[in-house]
Protein backbone atom coordinates (compact mmCIF):
# COMPACT_ATOMS: atom_id res chain seq x y z
CA UNK A 1 0.00 0.00 0.00
CA UNK A 2 3.10 2.27 0.69
CA UNK A 3 3.27 5.42 -1.27
CA UNK A 4 6.74 7.25 -2.88
CA UNK A 5 8.31 10.27 -1.91
CA UNK A 6 11.13 12.01 -4.25
CA UNK A 7 14.07 12.63 -1.78
CA UNK A 8 16.89 11.48 -3.82
CA UNK A 9 17.32 13.94 -6.42
CA UNK A 10 19.62 13.31 -9.46
CA UNK A 11 22.27 15.47 -8.71
CA UNK A 12 22.43 13.54 -5.35
CA UNK A 13 22.04 10.15 -7.60
CA UNK A 14 24.93 11.05 -9.93
CA UNK A 15 27.29 12.11 -7.25
CA UNK A 16 26.44 9.14 -4.81
CA UNK A 17 27.26 6.87 -7.91
CA UNK A 18 30.56 8.06 -8.92
CA UNK A 19 31.22 8.09 -5.15
CA UNK A 20 30.79 4.84 -4.81
CA UNK A 21 32.33 3.78 -7.86
CA UNK A 22 35.95 5.61 -6.52
CA UNK A 23 35.56 4.26 -3.12
CA UNK A 24 36.19 0.49 -4.43
CA UNK A 25 38.83 2.00 -6.37
CA UNK A 26 40.33 3.47 -3.32
CA UNK A 27 40.13 1.24 -0.55
CA UNK A 28 41.49 -1.80 -3.38
CA UNK A 29 44.63 0.63 -4.36
CA UNK A 30 45.44 1.95 -0.51
CA UNK A 31 44.73 -1.64 0.43
CA UNK A 32 47.31 -2.95 -1.83
CA UNK A 33 49.84 -0.06 -1.17
CA UNK A 34 49.60 -0.74 2.48
CA UNK A 35 49.88 -4.40 2.76
CA UNK A 36 52.19 -4.16 0.00
CA UNK A 37 54.27 -7.32 -0.53
CA UNK A 38 54.48 -10.54 1.56
CA UNK A 39 55.38 -11.44 5.29
CA UNK A 40 59.00 -11.91 5.92
CA UNK A 41 61.74 -9.78 6.82
CA UNK A 42 64.31 -9.16 4.15
CA UNK A 43 66.71 -8.65 7.38
CA UNK A 44 67.20 -12.00 9.58
CA UNK A 45 67.15 -11.82 12.96
CA UNK A 46 71.21 -12.18 12.73
CA UNK A 47 70.97 -9.04 11.32
CA UNK A 48 71.97 -10.47 7.59
CA UNK A 49 70.48 -9.39 4.49
CA UNK A 50 68.07 -12.28 3.01
CA UNK A 51 68.63 -11.41 -0.62
CA UNK A 52 66.92 -12.36 -3.61
CA UNK A 53 63.62 -12.25 -1.24
CA UNK A 54 60.80 -12.00 -4.04
CA UNK A 55 58.68 -8.79 -3.08
CA UNK A 56 55.41 -9.83 -3.91
CA UNK A 57 52.15 -7.47 -4.50
CA UNK A 58 48.88 -7.45 -3.19
CA UNK A 59 46.18 -7.19 -5.30
CA UNK A 60 48.08 -5.39 -7.93
CA UNK A 61 51.71 -3.65 -8.83
CA UNK A 62 52.22 -1.16 -6.81
CA UNK A 63 53.12 1.64 -9.23
CA UNK A 64 49.42 0.86 -10.48
CA UNK A 65 48.08 0.81 -7.61
CA UNK A 66 49.87 5.00 -6.72
CA UNK A 67 48.30 5.54 -10.55
CA UNK A 68 44.68 4.02 -9.99
CA UNK A 69 44.77 5.57 -6.27
CA UNK A 70 45.78 9.32 -7.74
CA UNK A 71 43.50 9.54 -10.71
CA UNK A 72 40.50 8.25 -8.55
CA UNK A 73 41.57 10.64 -5.77
CA UNK A 74 41.48 13.88 -7.92
CA UNK A 75 38.12 12.86 -8.90
CA UNK A 76 37.02 12.24 -5.39
CA UNK A 77 37.72 15.46 -4.09
CA UNK A 78 35.77 17.41 -7.49
CA UNK A 79 33.15 15.46 -7.07
CA UNK A 80 33.09 15.68 -3.30
CA UNK A 81 33.43 19.79 -3.67
CA UNK A 82 30.42 18.93 -6.18
CA UNK A 83 28.47 17.67 -3.39
CA UNK A 84 29.32 19.93 -1.01
CA UNK A 85 28.15 23.26 -2.84
CA UNK A 86 24.89 21.32 -4.85
CA UNK A 87 24.06 19.83 -1.41
CA UNK A 88 23.91 23.42 0.18
CA UNK A 89 22.60 25.31 -2.70
CA UNK A 90 19.86 22.99 -3.32
CA UNK A 91 18.92 22.46 0.51
CA UNK A 92 19.34 19.21 0.60
CA UNK A 93 21.85 19.70 3.42
CA UNK A 94 18.67 20.74 5.89
CA UNK A 95 18.50 17.30 6.23
CA UNK A 96 22.16 16.95 7.65
CA UNK A 97 20.99 19.03 10.54
CA UNK A 98 22.22 17.57 13.82
CA UNK A 99 21.26 20.60 16.13
CA UNK A 100 18.43 18.84 17.78
CA UNK A 101 16.92 18.21 20.79
CA UNK A 102 17.69 15.17 23.09
CA UNK A 103 19.54 13.99 19.71
CA UNK A 104 21.24 11.26 21.89
CA UNK A 105 18.71 9.67 23.03
CA UNK A 106 16.95 9.60 19.96
CA UNK A 107 20.07 8.04 18.15
CA UNK A 108 19.68 5.69 21.50
CA UNK A 109 15.80 5.00 20.82
CA UNK A 110 16.77 4.03 17.11
CA UNK A 111 19.76 1.85 17.95
CA UNK A 112 17.41 0.41 20.25
CA UNK A 113 15.33 -0.10 16.96
CA UNK A 114 17.60 -1.85 14.82
CA UNK A 115 18.63 -4.35 18.16
CA UNK A 116 15.64 -5.15 18.85
CA UNK A 117 12.41 -3.15 18.35
CA UNK A 118 12.65 -4.48 14.96
CA UNK A 119 12.53 -7.81 15.53
CA UNK A 120 9.31 -7.70 17.78
CA UNK A 121 7.65 -5.56 15.11
CA UNK A 122 7.21 -2.35 16.72
CA UNK A 123 6.45 0.71 14.60
CA UNK A 124 9.69 2.55 13.22
CA UNK A 125 10.57 5.33 15.70
CA UNK A 126 11.07 7.87 13.26
CA UNK A 127 9.35 7.24 10.05
CA UNK A 128 10.52 8.58 7.02
CA UNK A 129 8.50 12.00 5.36
CA UNK A 130 9.53 15.06 3.66
CA UNK A 131 11.13 16.78 6.52
CA UNK A 132 12.46 13.92 7.65
CA UNK A 133 14.88 11.84 5.01
CA UNK A 134 17.26 10.32 8.04
CA UNK A 135 16.38 9.03 11.48
CA UNK A 136 18.42 10.58 14.02
CA UNK A 137 21.53 7.98 13.76
CA UNK A 138 21.23 7.86 10.00
CA UNK A 139 21.67 11.71 9.89
CA UNK A 140 24.59 11.64 12.69
CA UNK A 141 25.79 9.17 10.80
CA UNK A 142 25.61 11.05 7.28
CA UNK A 143 26.78 14.17 8.60
CA UNK A 144 30.08 12.52 10.52
CA UNK A 145 30.87 11.22 7.44
CA UNK A 146 30.33 13.86 4.89
CA UNK A 147 31.58 16.79 6.90
CA UNK A 148 34.19 15.77 9.25
CA UNK A 149 35.57 12.17 7.85
CA UNK A 150 35.57 13.01 4.27
CA UNK A 151 37.10 16.75 4.82
CA UNK A 152 39.96 14.99 6.67
CA UNK A 153 40.69 12.42 4.25
CA UNK A 154 40.69 14.51 1.05
CA UNK A 155 42.53 17.16 3.31
CA UNK A 156 45.00 14.10 4.34
CA UNK A 157 45.07 12.91 1.42
CA UNK A 158 45.91 16.22 -0.63
CA UNK A 159 48.88 16.46 2.09
CA UNK A 160 50.23 12.55 0.48
CA UNK A 161 50.18 14.35 -2.82
CA UNK A 162 52.03 17.49 -2.12
CA UNK A 163 54.39 16.23 1.29
CA UNK A 164 55.97 19.75 1.12
CA UNK A 165 52.93 21.23 2.37
CA UNK A 166 53.15 19.26 5.75
CA UNK A 167 55.05 20.10 8.30
CA UNK A 168 57.85 18.58 9.27
CA UNK A 169 57.40 18.05 12.77
CA UNK A 170 53.64 17.51 13.80
CA UNK A 171 53.44 16.98 17.54
CA UNK A 172 57.72 16.18 17.71
CA UNK A 173 56.55 12.97 15.11
CA UNK A 174 57.25 13.20 11.68
CA UNK A 175 54.58 15.16 9.90
CA UNK A 176 54.51 12.75 6.97
CA UNK A 177 53.78 10.21 9.36
CA UNK A 178 50.94 11.93 11.35
CA UNK A 179 49.23 12.46 7.86
CA UNK A 180 50.18 9.53 6.68
CA UNK A 181 47.98 7.86 10.10
CA UNK A 182 45.24 10.21 9.67
CA UNK A 183 44.74 9.31 6.03
CA UNK A 184 44.96 5.15 6.61
CA UNK A 185 42.88 5.39 9.75
CA UNK A 186 40.17 8.15 8.09
CA UNK A 187 40.15 6.06 4.89
CA UNK A 188 39.64 2.78 7.13
CA UNK A 189 36.69 4.26 9.36
CA UNK A 190 35.20 5.53 5.82
CA UNK A 191 35.62 2.04 4.57
CA UNK A 192 33.69 0.81 7.77
CA UNK A 193 31.09 3.10 7.42
CA UNK A 194 30.50 1.77 3.56
CA UNK A 195 30.12 -1.72 4.36
CA UNK A 196 27.59 -0.83 7.22
CA UNK A 197 25.74 1.44 5.36
CA UNK A 198 25.43 -0.93 2.32
CA UNK A 199 24.16 -3.61 5.14
CA UNK A 200 21.52 -0.78 6.68
CA UNK A 201 20.09 0.05 2.88
CA UNK A 202 18.64 -3.26 3.38
CA UNK A 203 16.55 -2.62 5.77
CA UNK A 204 13.99 -0.81 3.09
CA UNK A 205 10.52 -2.27 2.88
CA UNK A 206 12.40 -5.19 0.62
CA UNK A 207 16.26 -5.63 1.18
CA UNK A 208 16.57 -3.87 -1.84
CA UNK A 209 14.02 -1.01 -1.77
CA UNK A 210 16.43 1.30 -0.55
CA UNK A 211 18.87 0.54 -3.46
CA UNK A 212 16.66 1.02 -6.16
CA UNK A 213 15.76 4.18 -4.60
CA UNK A 214 19.15 5.35 -5.02
CA UNK A 215 18.27 4.41 -8.78
CA UNK A 216 15.57 5.70 -9.45
CA UNK A 217 15.12 8.51 -6.37
CA UNK A 218 12.02 7.37 -4.93
CA UNK A 219 11.78 6.20 -1.34
CA UNK A 220 8.65 3.67 -0.74
CA UNK A 221 7.12 4.55 2.77
CA UNK A 222 5.05 1.32 3.59
CA UNK B 1 64.36 42.27 27.23
CA UNK B 2 67.70 42.36 25.57
CA UNK B 3 69.29 43.29 28.63
CA UNK B 4 67.39 40.93 30.75
CA UNK B 5 69.10 38.01 29.06
CA UNK B 6 72.63 39.83 28.95
CA UNK B 7 72.04 40.29 32.69
CA UNK B 8 71.13 36.52 33.06
CA UNK B 9 73.52 35.16 31.07
CA UNK B 10 76.38 37.44 32.89
CA UNK B 11 75.50 36.18 36.05
CA UNK B 12 75.03 32.61 34.62
CA UNK B 13 78.08 32.61 33.22
CA UNK B 14 79.63 33.62 36.77
CA UNK B 15 78.55 30.80 38.43
CA UNK B 16 79.02 28.17 36.23
CA UNK B 17 81.75 29.75 34.83
CA UNK B 18 80.58 29.59 30.67
CA UNK B 19 83.44 30.36 28.05
CA UNK B 20 82.12 33.41 26.55
CA UNK B 21 82.15 32.40 23.08
CA UNK B 22 79.71 34.98 21.45
CA UNK B 23 81.46 36.11 18.51
CA UNK B 24 84.11 33.96 18.34
CA UNK B 25 85.58 32.62 15.68
CA UNK B 26 85.16 29.17 14.88
CA UNK B 27 88.33 26.55 14.47
CA UNK B 28 90.66 29.31 14.07
CA UNK B 29 90.70 31.16 16.78
CA UNK B 30 91.50 29.25 19.71
CA UNK B 31 95.10 28.90 18.12
CA UNK B 32 96.99 27.81 21.61
CA UNK B 33 94.03 24.88 22.66
CA UNK B 34 94.66 23.54 19.20
CA UNK B 35 97.83 23.04 19.36
CA UNK B 36 97.35 21.38 22.41
CA UNK B 37 95.13 18.85 20.81
CA UNK B 38 96.37 18.18 17.52
CA UNK B 39 99.28 16.18 17.27
CA UNK B 40 100.54 18.47 13.92
CA UNK B 41 99.23 21.59 14.23
CA UNK B 42 102.37 23.52 14.38
CA UNK B 43 103.46 21.79 11.46
CA UNK B 44 100.20 22.08 9.06
CA UNK B 45 100.19 25.69 10.66
CA UNK B 46 103.11 26.53 7.73
CA UNK B 47 100.78 24.35 4.63
CA UNK B 48 97.81 26.63 5.96
CA UNK B 49 98.97 29.78 5.35
CA UNK B 50 98.25 29.33 2.31
CA UNK B 51 95.77 26.54 1.51
CA UNK B 52 93.66 27.52 4.23
CA UNK B 53 92.03 30.11 2.45
CA UNK B 54 91.09 31.04 -1.22
CA UNK B 55 93.91 33.72 -1.36
CA UNK B 56 97.78 33.52 -0.43
CA UNK B 57 100.81 35.80 -0.10
CA UNK B 58 104.19 35.43 -0.59
CA UNK B 59 107.36 37.98 -1.27
CA UNK B 60 108.92 37.67 -4.50
CA UNK B 61 112.72 36.85 -3.45
CA UNK B 62 114.22 38.70 -6.72
CA UNK B 63 112.20 41.68 -6.75
CA UNK B 64 111.03 41.72 -2.98
CA UNK B 65 107.87 42.91 -3.52
CA UNK B 66 104.52 41.43 -2.23
CA UNK B 67 102.74 38.79 -4.25
CA UNK B 68 98.88 38.02 -3.70
CA UNK B 69 97.69 34.99 -5.57
CA UNK B 70 94.56 33.46 -6.17
CA UNK B 71 94.51 29.81 -4.48
CA UNK B 72 93.11 26.81 -6.71
CA UNK B 73 89.88 25.74 -5.30
CA UNK B 74 90.66 22.11 -5.25
CA UNK B 75 93.91 22.72 -3.81
CA UNK B 76 92.17 25.00 -0.62
CA UNK B 77 91.67 23.34 2.94
CA UNK B 78 89.07 24.45 5.45
CA UNK B 79 91.30 24.16 8.74
CA UNK B 80 87.87 24.26 11.00
CA UNK B 81 86.79 20.82 8.72
CA UNK B 82 90.05 19.38 8.38
CA UNK B 83 90.46 19.19 12.50
CA UNK B 84 86.79 18.31 12.61
CA UNK B 85 87.25 15.30 10.61
CA UNK B 86 88.74 12.03 11.52
CA UNK B 87 92.44 11.88 10.52
CA UNK B 88 92.84 15.87 12.55
CA UNK B 89 95.59 14.05 14.33
CA UNK B 90 97.60 13.71 11.35
CA UNK B 91 100.41 16.14 9.68
CA UNK B 92 100.11 16.88 6.05
CA UNK B 93 103.22 15.56 5.38
CA UNK B 94 102.00 11.76 7.10
CA UNK B 95 100.51 11.50 3.71
CA UNK B 96 101.97 14.02 1.43
CA UNK B 97 105.79 14.17 0.16
CA UNK B 98 107.91 16.30 2.89
CA UNK B 99 109.21 17.92 0.01
CA UNK B 100 106.02 20.41 0.17
CA UNK B 101 107.81 21.82 2.92
CA UNK B 102 109.93 23.90 0.37
CA UNK B 103 108.35 27.04 -1.30
CA UNK B 104 107.72 27.44 -4.02
CA UNK B 105 106.92 23.43 -4.08
CA UNK B 106 109.30 21.62 -6.30
CA UNK B 107 107.78 20.78 -9.77
CA UNK B 108 108.54 17.14 -9.56
CA UNK B 109 105.75 16.98 -7.00
CA UNK B 110 103.05 16.77 -9.61
CA UNK B 111 103.63 13.24 -10.15
CA UNK B 112 102.97 12.06 -6.28
CA UNK B 113 100.56 9.58 -6.38
CA UNK B 114 98.02 9.50 -4.16
CA UNK B 115 97.54 7.41 -1.02
CA UNK B 116 94.02 5.17 -0.89
CA UNK B 117 91.85 4.10 2.16
CA UNK B 118 93.59 0.76 1.82
CA UNK B 119 96.86 1.87 1.88
CA UNK B 120 96.52 2.59 5.60
CA UNK B 121 93.75 0.88 6.51
CA UNK B 122 94.23 -2.41 4.78
CA UNK B 123 94.12 -4.90 7.01
CA UNK B 124 93.70 -2.33 10.10
CA UNK B 125 92.66 -4.07 13.16
CA UNK B 126 92.00 -0.80 15.12
CA UNK B 127 89.16 -0.32 12.88
CA UNK B 128 88.28 -3.79 11.89
CA UNK B 129 84.45 -2.65 12.50
CA UNK B 130 84.52 -0.58 9.55
CA UNK B 131 85.44 -3.22 6.85
CA UNK B 132 87.94 -1.07 4.87
CA UNK B 133 89.04 -4.49 2.74
CA UNK B 134 85.77 -5.53 2.15
CA UNK B 135 85.13 -1.95 0.97
CA UNK B 136 87.95 -2.49 -1.42
CA UNK B 137 86.88 -5.55 -2.81
CA UNK B 138 82.95 -3.97 -3.18
CA UNK B 139 84.59 -0.82 -5.16
CA UNK B 140 86.33 -3.18 -7.16
CA UNK B 141 83.36 -5.15 -8.75
CA UNK B 142 81.48 -1.67 -8.90
CA UNK B 143 81.07 0.27 -12.18
CA UNK B 144 83.32 3.32 -10.63
CA UNK B 145 86.01 0.77 -10.66
CA UNK B 146 86.30 0.42 -14.67
CA UNK B 147 87.46 4.36 -14.32
CA UNK B 148 90.16 3.60 -11.59
CA UNK B 149 92.47 3.66 -14.67
CA UNK B 150 91.70 7.55 -15.26
CA UNK B 151 91.82 8.40 -11.45
CA UNK B 152 88.68 7.13 -10.33
CA UNK B 153 89.66 6.49 -6.29
CA UNK B 154 88.22 6.50 -2.71
CA UNK B 155 89.12 10.48 -2.72
CA UNK B 156 86.35 11.01 -5.74
CA UNK B 157 83.47 10.87 -3.00
CA UNK B 158 85.15 10.87 0.47
CA UNK B 159 87.75 13.77 0.93
CA UNK B 160 90.31 12.59 3.42
CA UNK B 161 90.31 15.66 4.98
CA UNK B 162 87.33 16.57 5.86
CA UNK B 163 86.00 12.86 6.25
CA UNK B 164 83.53 12.29 9.36
CA UNK B 165 81.57 8.66 9.42
CA UNK B 166 78.75 10.53 9.33
CA UNK B 167 76.17 7.63 8.79
CA UNK B 168 77.19 6.11 12.01
CA UNK B 169 77.73 9.29 13.93
CA UNK B 170 74.70 11.37 13.05
CA UNK B 171 70.88 10.62 14.33
CA UNK B 172 69.50 12.36 11.83
CA UNK B 173 68.89 10.08 8.94
CA UNK B 174 67.87 13.37 6.81
CA UNK B 175 71.10 14.23 7.64
CA UNK B 176 72.93 11.21 6.31
CA UNK B 177 70.45 11.36 2.95
CA UNK B 178 71.76 15.04 1.76
CA UNK B 179 75.22 14.40 2.42
CA UNK B 180 75.36 11.05 0.84
CA UNK B 181 73.72 11.81 -2.39
CA UNK B 182 75.56 15.32 -2.43
CA UNK B 183 78.41 12.98 -3.11
CA UNK B 184 76.62 11.60 -6.34
CA UNK B 185 75.30 15.04 -7.43
CA UNK B 186 79.21 16.40 -7.24
CA UNK B 187 79.65 14.60 -10.21
CA UNK B 188 76.82 13.20 -11.67
CA UNK B 189 75.20 16.93 -11.91
CA UNK B 190 78.62 18.35 -13.03
CA UNK B 191 79.80 18.02 -16.70
CA UNK B 192 83.68 18.76 -15.79
CA UNK B 193 83.94 16.35 -13.03
CA UNK B 194 81.87 13.83 -15.52
CA UNK B 195 83.90 13.88 -18.60
CA UNK B 196 86.90 13.12 -16.56
CA UNK B 197 86.14 9.89 -16.31
CA UNK B 198 83.64 9.27 -18.66
CA UNK B 199 82.07 11.19 -22.41
CA UNK B 200 79.06 11.52 -20.97
CA UNK B 201 77.52 14.98 -21.36
CA UNK B 202 76.23 16.33 -17.56
CA UNK B 203 73.61 14.05 -16.50
CA UNK B 204 70.14 15.57 -16.18
CA UNK B 205 69.19 13.04 -13.20
CA UNK B 206 65.90 14.22 -12.71
CA UNK B 207 64.55 13.27 -15.95
CA UNK B 208 66.37 10.04 -15.79
CA UNK B 209 63.79 9.95 -12.09
CA UNK B 210 60.76 10.88 -14.14
CA UNK B 211 59.22 7.42 -13.61
CA UNK B 212 59.35 8.23 -9.90
CA UNK B 213 56.25 9.49 -7.95
CA UNK B 214 56.97 12.37 -5.57
CA UNK B 215 60.55 12.72 -6.72
CA UNK B 216 61.60 15.59 -4.50
CA UNK B 217 60.72 13.44 -1.69
CA UNK B 218 62.02 10.68 -2.44
CA UNK B 219 65.76 12.41 -3.14
CA UNK B 220 65.08 13.67 0.23
CA UNK B 221 64.40 10.76 2.04
CA UNK B 222 66.07 8.02 0.71
CA UNK B 223 70.22 8.13 -0.84
CA UNK B 224 70.73 7.00 -4.51
CA UNK B 225 72.70 4.13 -2.81
CA UNK B 226 69.72 2.33 -1.84
CA UNK B 227 68.70 1.72 -4.77
CA UNK B 228 71.78 1.77 -7.06
CA UNK B 229 74.31 -0.92 -5.25
CA UNK B 230 74.09 -4.27 -4.18
CA UNK B 231 73.31 -5.15 -0.82
CA UNK B 232 76.32 -5.97 1.52
CA UNK B 233 75.36 -7.80 5.24
CA UNK B 234 79.01 -6.98 6.65
CA UNK B 235 79.49 -3.52 5.47
CA UNK B 236 77.81 -0.30 6.64
CA UNK B 237 77.65 1.49 3.34
CA UNK B 238 77.21 -0.50 0.33
CA UNK B 239 79.96 0.77 -2.12
CA UNK B 240 79.13 -1.80 -4.93
CA UNK B 241 77.49 0.41 -6.99
CA UNK B 242 75.70 -1.33 -10.20
CA UNK B 243 75.39 -0.39 -13.85
CA UNK B 244 72.35 1.20 -14.43
CA UNK B 245 70.26 -1.53 -15.66
CA UNK B 246 70.26 -3.59 -12.87
CA UNK B 247 69.13 -0.52 -10.30
CA UNK B 248 66.08 -1.39 -8.21
CA UNK B 249 63.08 -0.36 -10.38
CA UNK B 250 60.30 -1.95 -8.35
CA UNK B 251 58.89 -0.33 -5.94
CA UNK B 252 57.48 -2.60 -3.34
CA UNK B 253 61.32 -3.37 -2.92
CA UNK B 254 61.07 -0.17 -0.69
CA UNK B 255 57.34 0.20 0.06
CA UNK B 256 56.77 -3.36 1.91
CA UNK B 257 56.98 -5.11 5.00
CA UNK B 258 60.29 -6.46 4.34
CA UNK B 259 61.75 -3.36 2.84
CA UNK B 260 65.17 -3.01 1.47
CA UNK B 261 65.63 0.16 3.35
CA UNK B 262 65.74 -2.10 6.54
CA UNK B 263 69.18 -3.51 5.47
CA UNK B 264 70.40 -0.27 4.05
CA UNK B 265 69.40 3.25 4.74
CA UNK B 266 68.01 2.40 7.88
CA UNK B 267 70.83 -1.13 8.73
CA UNK B 268 72.74 0.98 11.13
CA UNK B 269 69.59 2.23 13.35
CA UNK B 270 67.91 -1.55 12.91
CA UNK B 271 70.53 -3.15 14.30
CA UNK B 272 70.43 -0.82 17.35
CA UNK B 273 66.35 -1.13 17.33
CA UNK B 274 66.33 -4.90 17.31
CA UNK B 275 68.74 -5.06 19.93
CA UNK B 276 66.61 -3.18 22.54
CA UNK B 277 63.20 -3.64 21.48
CA UNK B 278 62.95 -6.51 18.64
CA UNK B 279 60.53 -4.19 17.18
CA UNK B 280 61.74 -3.50 13.24
CA UNK B 281 59.33 -1.10 11.46
CA UNK B 282 59.27 0.97 14.36
CA UNK B 283 62.68 3.07 13.05
CA UNK B 284 61.25 4.11 10.06
CA UNK B 285 58.51 5.31 11.52
CA UNK B 286 59.91 8.24 13.86
CA UNK B 287 62.51 9.00 10.74
CA UNK B 288 59.49 9.47 7.88
CA UNK B 289 56.97 7.39 6.42
CA UNK B 290 57.13 4.95 3.84
CA UNK B 291 54.31 3.63 2.41
CA UNK B 292 53.72 -0.14 2.44
CA UNK B 293 57.02 -0.36 5.38
CA UNK B 294 55.51 1.23 8.17
CA UNK B 295 53.07 -1.04 9.24
CA UNK B 296 52.31 -0.83 12.76
CA UNK B 297 51.41 -4.84 13.62
CA UNK B 298 48.94 -3.56 16.67
CA UNK B 299 46.99 -0.87 14.56
CA UNK B 300 46.66 -3.64 11.88
CA UNK B 301 45.41 -6.17 13.75
CA UNK B 302 43.10 -3.76 15.75
CA UNK B 303 41.57 -2.58 12.67
CA UNK B 304 41.46 -6.14 11.40
CA UNK B 305 39.49 -6.93 14.73
CA UNK B 306 36.95 -4.19 14.29
CA UNK B 307 36.25 -5.16 10.51
CA UNK B 308 35.64 -8.72 11.61
CA UNK B 309 33.48 -7.85 14.76
CA UNK B 310 31.71 -5.83 12.49
CA UNK B 311 30.86 -7.81 9.80
CA UNK B 312 30.16 -10.39 12.53
CA UNK B 313 27.31 -7.89 13.57
CA UNK B 314 26.03 -7.45 10.38
CA UNK B 315 26.19 -11.44 9.83
CA UNK B 316 24.40 -12.11 13.32
CA UNK B 317 21.67 -9.28 12.82
CA UNK B 318 21.47 -11.02 9.56
CA UNK B 319 20.23 -14.13 11.10
CA UNK B 320 18.03 -12.79 13.49
CA UNK B 321 16.24 -10.98 11.24
CA UNK B 322 16.22 -13.90 8.83
CA UNK B 323 14.41 -16.15 12.30
CA UNK B 324 12.66 -13.26 13.45
CA UNK B 325 10.71 -11.33 10.36
CA UNK B 326 9.29 -13.87 8.39
CA UNK B 327 7.38 -10.90 6.35
CA UNK B 328 10.60 -8.80 5.50
CA UNK B 329 8.23 -5.77 5.04
CA UNK B 330 9.00 -3.28 7.67
CA UNK B 331 10.53 -0.22 6.36
CA UNK B 332 13.46 1.87 8.08
C1 LIG C 1 38.03 5.62 0.75
C2 LIG C 1 38.92 6.43 0.37
C3 LIG C 1 40.40 6.22 0.57
C4 LIG C 1 41.07 5.20 1.15
C5 LIG C 1 40.49 3.95 1.80
C6 LIG C 1 42.46 5.50 1.06
C7 LIG C 1 43.48 4.70 1.54
C8 LIG C 1 44.79 4.91 1.32
C9 LIG C 1 45.82 4.05 1.75
C10 LIG C 1 45.62 2.79 2.58
C11 LIG C 1 46.99 4.55 1.31
C12 LIG C 1 48.36 3.94 1.50
C13 LIG C 1 48.99 4.52 2.70
C14 LIG C 1 49.70 3.45 3.47
O1 LIG C 1 49.16 2.38 3.68
O2 LIG C 1 50.80 3.70 3.91
C15 LIG C 1 46.70 5.76 0.60
C16 LIG C 1 47.64 6.56 -0.02
C17 LIG C 1 47.35 7.74 -0.64
N1 LIG C 1 46.10 8.34 -0.72
FE1 LIG C 1 44.39 7.52 -0.16
N2 LIG C 1 42.63 6.69 0.42
C18 LIG C 1 41.38 7.17 0.11
C19 LIG C 1 41.08 8.36 -0.49
C20 LIG C 1 42.01 9.28 -0.91
C21 LIG C 1 41.72 10.59 -1.37
C22 LIG C 1 40.34 11.19 -1.44
C23 LIG C 1 42.90 11.17 -1.70
C24 LIG C 1 43.22 12.54 -2.25
C25 LIG C 1 42.57 13.60 -2.11
C26 LIG C 1 43.93 10.21 -1.47
C27 LIG C 1 45.27 10.41 -1.72
C28 LIG C 1 46.24 9.51 -1.42
C29 LIG C 1 47.60 9.67 -1.81
C30 LIG C 1 48.18 10.85 -2.59
C31 LIG C 1 48.29 8.57 -1.33
C32 LIG C 1 49.80 8.29 -1.48
C33 LIG C 1 50.05 7.32 -2.56
C34 LIG C 1 49.69 7.86 -3.91
O3 LIG C 1 50.28 8.86 -4.35
O4 LIG C 1 48.78 7.28 -4.51
N3 LIG C 1 43.36 9.07 -0.97
N4 LIG C 1 45.35 5.96 0.62
C1 LIG D 1 28.31 0.23 -2.76
C2 LIG D 1 28.29 1.27 -2.02
C3 LIG D 1 27.06 2.04 -1.58
C4 LIG D 1 25.75 1.71 -1.69
C5 LIG D 1 25.13 0.45 -2.25
C6 LIG D 1 24.99 2.79 -1.12
C7 LIG D 1 23.62 2.85 -1.05
C8 LIG D 1 22.89 3.93 -0.62
C9 LIG D 1 21.48 4.02 -0.59
C10 LIG D 1 20.55 2.89 -1.01
C11 LIG D 1 21.15 5.22 -0.10
C12 LIG D 1 19.74 5.75 0.11
C13 LIG D 1 19.21 5.39 1.45
C14 LIG D 1 19.57 6.39 2.47
O1 LIG D 1 19.36 7.60 2.26
O2 LIG D 1 20.10 5.97 3.51
C15 LIG D 1 22.35 5.93 0.16
C16 LIG D 1 22.39 7.21 0.65
C17 LIG D 1 23.59 7.84 0.99
N1 LIG D 1 24.84 7.31 0.86
FE1 LIG D 1 25.35 5.55 0.10
N2 LIG D 1 25.85 3.76 -0.72
C18 LIG D 1 27.14 3.33 -0.97
C19 LIG D 1 28.29 3.98 -0.72
C20 LIG D 1 28.36 5.21 -0.09
C21 LIG D 1 29.57 5.87 0.23
C22 LIG D 1 30.97 5.33 -0.03
C23 LIG D 1 29.21 7.04 0.83
C24 LIG D 1 30.08 8.15 1.36
C25 LIG D 1 31.30 8.12 1.67
C26 LIG D 1 27.79 7.11 0.86
C27 LIG D 1 27.07 8.15 1.39
C28 LIG D 1 25.72 8.26 1.35
C29 LIG D 1 24.99 9.42 1.78
C30 LIG D 1 25.61 10.68 2.37
C31 LIG D 1 23.64 9.16 1.54
C32 LIG D 1 22.50 10.10 1.78
C33 LIG D 1 22.37 11.00 0.60
C34 LIG D 1 21.26 11.99 0.75
O3 LIG D 1 20.12 11.60 0.56
O4 LIG D 1 21.56 13.14 1.08
N3 LIG D 1 27.29 5.97 0.29
N4 LIG D 1 23.41 5.11 -0.15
Amino acid sequence: MGHKLYLYPKWLRIWHFINLMLFFILIATGLSMHYSAASGWLVSSTGKAVSNVENGNFLMDFMTAVKWHNIAAIILCFNYLFYLIANSYTGNVRYYNIKEQALLKKIFIQARYYAYGMFKGEPHPFPVNEERKFNPLQKTTYFITMYVLMPLLVLSGIGLFFPELIPDKIFGLSGLLVNSLIHITVGYFLSLFMIVHIYICTLGVTPSTLFKGMINGYHEVH
Amino acid sequence: MKAIVFILFFVLRVVVNIPDVRGQDDGSADTDSLAARYAGYEDNEKCFTCHGGTIYEFTNPESGKKMRRLMPKSRVLSKKAFYNSVHHNFSCTDCHSYEFNTFPHPSELIFEEYMNCIDCHGGDEQFAEYHFDEIQKEFEKSVHYSQEGNGFSCWKCHNPHTYVPIARRTEDITTVVKISNNMCLNCHTNEEELRLFSGAKELDVSSAHDWLPNQTLHFQSVRCIECHTQINDTVMVAHLVLPKAKAVQKCNECHSQNSILMATLYKFKAKEERRTSGFLNGIIINESYVIGANRNKKLNTLSIVIMLATLGGILIHLVLRLIFIKNTKHGT
